[in-house]
């Protein structure tokens, strides 16, 4: 699905990403833990294309696409989705109206016609019982005046309406109640084929709980430090970043 | 009946787009400047009585000892009025027929807008007058409206048929010496429409007025006037177009407005002149006086403005809150780009006890553009109780265009009520990105938070307008990202 190797990154003379590799195959769900500052939304970002960070070394297929040589836009419509850590407000657009043209991008580069208004509703409806989101949030300017589990939220059902190849989830369990995170990891679950994967970014082992994953990473100063299965979330659980931390200042 | 109706839509369906013509149309002239003579002229053209030429001829005395206003916040040449031809009228009425000379360029324009056909307007059940250059082409369903006693028809028609009502309400919104502009288009005004809806007559359609500037170097000067009477109701849209030329073109309309008590005029325009090119060269100067008084107790005037077009657009549509509790808004989306500059927002006065007025301003700035909301709220003394809110939301594009905010508030009475709210926004990097990251490209993405910037004014208007003007939007702000 996506190979990532020795991705180098950053903002100008600050690099951030400092050979980052991982592979992630159709089916599988990895998650990635670290301490905050150690660049995992840096790298969500610049596997999503935001132009703030710079590419210096290193390269990303995706679904045997170059991923880096696309713009951000097409990475999504090819099936690259990001749920973000902190969802932009944006005044005026309903939830409803915003999928609306993403979907229709999304199918008319994959030389689709536009979806009809009834399927488009029946699809709505479906998604929405599954994040258990009211129908009001729909017509309600998007983000705008949303609780932060609301965003979250909502971008579990952005998600679940663009059925993309690999979904990033950065942080979307920080937050959240007991309630919206087992909401969340039920999206999840329920979304979860042989066709696609997860790439979960998480701070705690909570969300773990619910969502197993096949591997987990702990990614320290820009790069994965350790790997394995999902009882490394539990020793990091009880052993907190630290030892990762002298770990690597040792090296 | 049923086969009449497959017959529009089939017409609707395949015909071409017509209106984004610069046509070659046998046309007549008044010679060049403006004198007496041009007025007489003018005035036996349209076979006109004694007291509307006098009342021309007056209004161009006032002009005459009248001084071009400055205060705006815009810049522009002097403008010689000697050097515009004052009147252009078809020497024969074009049948739809004439009608297909288009320039590709505005064609390309115009196939994209997917501006209103007549076609699909008569589907919609929209009444239109089509005004070109200086004289009203068609108005449709003029039979339909004539049953229910309203009357729809060209202003020059309405001198001839209904002197009374014209004499008696031209010219009472905005007085002939109101300002510069106004003078000079009651000397030389050359068509428009009037509406009449009499006493409990709710409008059966929306009435809409679709003007034209087509010759060259010649000025657009129509005149609409609009009475609802008691308790009726009516619903009025106007659009407008220019084709491309490389000198600037002046257009100075005046536009009354008028309700009895409990009626009701709504008022909405989709503004897109020919704005000049990317460097600035010609388009049109948009100098408008509209007014509206609400005459009568608990009526309301609401003006919704999409305003797109022209080089230099100079209006504040206004209400005159005269009977007690009536209610006057102002719902205006002005987007520039490149050189344009707009100055536009709206006066409210209020006079009558109770009266309400709300005020939203959206401005959009791309390019090297100015855009300017100027509002007035006026309260004075006999206005108990009056209330006014204003917001003014301005959004950047580019570092080196420019939003101004300039509100006037005058309050004379001490229970009166004004808020006002103002912000300025840039379209965030977070934002497009964030749209970016859903599949939509910088401009789509530029798009839909525009239309949702704008969604407050966009629901005022009819659906088919709106959807224009969201079109509208879009291409006015093509390549305006960055
Ligand atoms: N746009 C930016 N401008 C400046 N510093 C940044 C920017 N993005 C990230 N950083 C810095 O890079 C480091 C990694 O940040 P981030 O990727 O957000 O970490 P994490 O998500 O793991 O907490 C931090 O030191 C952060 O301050
Ligand atoms: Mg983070």
């Amino acid at each position: 699905m996506i190979s990532i190797k020795n991705l180098h990154a950053g903002i100008e003379e600050k690099e951030i990403l400092k050979g980052f590799s991982l592979d992630i195959k159709a089916g599988e769900i990895h998650a990635i833990m670290g301490p905050n500052g150690t660049g995992k939304s840096t790298l969500a970002s610049t596997l999503a294309g935001r132009k703030t960070y710079e590419v210096t070394a290193g390269e990303v297929q995706f679904n045997g696409k170059d991923l880096l040589d696309m713009e951000a836009d097409e990475r999504a419509r090819e099936g690259l989705f990001l749920a973000f850590q902190y969802p932009v407000e944006i005044p005026g657009v309903s939830t409803t109206n915003f999928m609306r043209a993403a979907i229709a991008e999304k199918r008319k580069h994959h030389g689709l016609a536009p979806m009809e208004a009834k399927e488009f509703l029946v699809l709505m409806r479906e998604k929405m019982a599954l994040v258990e989101i009211d129908k009001q949030f729909m017509s309600r300017s998007l983000n705008e005046g949303f609780s932060g589990g609301e965003k979250k939220r909502n971008e579990i059902f952005q998600m679940a309406m663009l059925n993309p190849l690999l979904s990033i989830l950065d942080e979307t369990d920080s937050g959240l109640d007991i309630d919206a995170l087992r909401i969340v990891a039920n999206g999840v679950n329920k979304l979860r084929t042989k066709d696609n994967a997860f790439l979960i970014i998480t701070h705690y082992q909570r969300l773990l709980e619910y969502i197993v994953p096949d591997f987990v990473h702990v990614m320290y100063d820009g790069r994965i430090v350790k790997s394995g299965g999902k009882e490394l979330a539990m020793e990091l659980e009880e052993k907190g970043y630290d030892w990762i931390k002298e770990e690597n200042i040792v090296q | 009946m049923l086969q009449d109706n497959d017959k529009i839509l089939e017409d609707a369906t395949n015909s071409e787009y017509k209106w984004g013509f610069s046509s070659p149309i046998d046309q007549e002239f008044a010679a060049k400047g403006l004198n007496e003579e041009v007025i007489r002229f003018i005035s036996g053209r349209k076979d006109e009585p004694a007291w509307m030429l006098d009342w021309r001829l007056s209004a161009f005395e006032a002009w005459k000892k009248m001084k071009q206003p400055k205060w705006q916040n815009v810049t522009f040449p002097d403008i010689n009025f000697q050097e515009i031809i004052y009147y252009a009228a078809t020497r024969k009425k074009p049948t739809i027929n004439s009608l297909d000379e288009l320039d590709p360029e505005i064609r390309k324009t115009y196939d994209k807008l997917g501006i209103p056909i007549k076609e699909q307007e008569m589907l919609a059940g929209v009444a239109v007058d089509y005004v070109m250059d200086s004289e009203s082409v068609f108005t449709t369903f003029k039979s339909q409206l004539a049953e229910k006693g309203v009357i729809f028809c060209s202003i020059s028609e309405a001198v001839k048929d209904h002197p009374e009502l014209i004499k008696k309400y031209l010219g009472s919104v905005v007085p002939v010496r109101d300002n510069y502009y106004a003078a000079l288009n009651a000397a030389v005004f050359s068509d428009g429409s009037f509406v009449y809806i009499p006493k409990g007559v709710r409008c059966p359609m929306e009435l809409s007025t679709y003007f034209r500037i087509n010759a060259e170097n010649t000025g657009q000067f129509e005149r609409t006037l609009i009475i609802a009477e008691e308790g009726s109701y009516v619903s009025y849209l106007e659009g407008c177009t220019a084709p491309k030329r490389d000198e600037n073109q002046l257009h100075a309309a005046v536009v009354e407005l008028i309700t009895m008590d409990d009626a009701e005029i709504k008022y909405s325009t989709v503004q897109n002149w020919y704005p000049g090119d990317k460097n600035g060269k010609g388009g049109i100067y948009n100098f408008v006086t509209k007014r509206g008084l609400c005459q009568g107790k608990r009526s309301k005037i609401s003006w919704t403005q999409v305003e797109t077009g022209s080089a230099i657009t100079w209006k504040y549509p206004s209400c005159v809150l005269k009977g007690d509790n009536s209610i006057g808004e102002f719902y205006s989306v002005a987007v520039t780009n490149n050189f344009q500059q707009a100055d536009t927002g709206t006066k409210m006065i209020h006079i009558g006890k109770n009266t309400r007025s709300r005020i939203v301003s959206k401005g959009i700035s791309a390019g090297s553009s100015q855009n300017s909301y100027r509002g007035q709220v006026q309260i004075q003394k006999t206005a108990e109780n009056a209330y006014n809110y204003s917001q003014c939301d301005s959004m950047l594009m580019t570092d080196h265009s420019g939003a101004h905010t300039f509100p006037y508030i005058d309050v004379k009475n001490s229970t009166a009520k004004v808020e006002h709210e103002a912000t300025t926004s840039k379209i965030g990097e977070d934002m497009l990105f964030y749209c970016n990251q859903r599949g939509l490209s910088d401009e789509e993405a530029v798009n839909i938070i525009v239309n949702g910037f704008c969604k407050e004014v966009f629901k005022e208007l009819p659906m088919e307008f709106a959807v224009e003007a969201q079109k509208l939007l879009q291409i006015s702000l093509e390549n305006s990202v960055g």
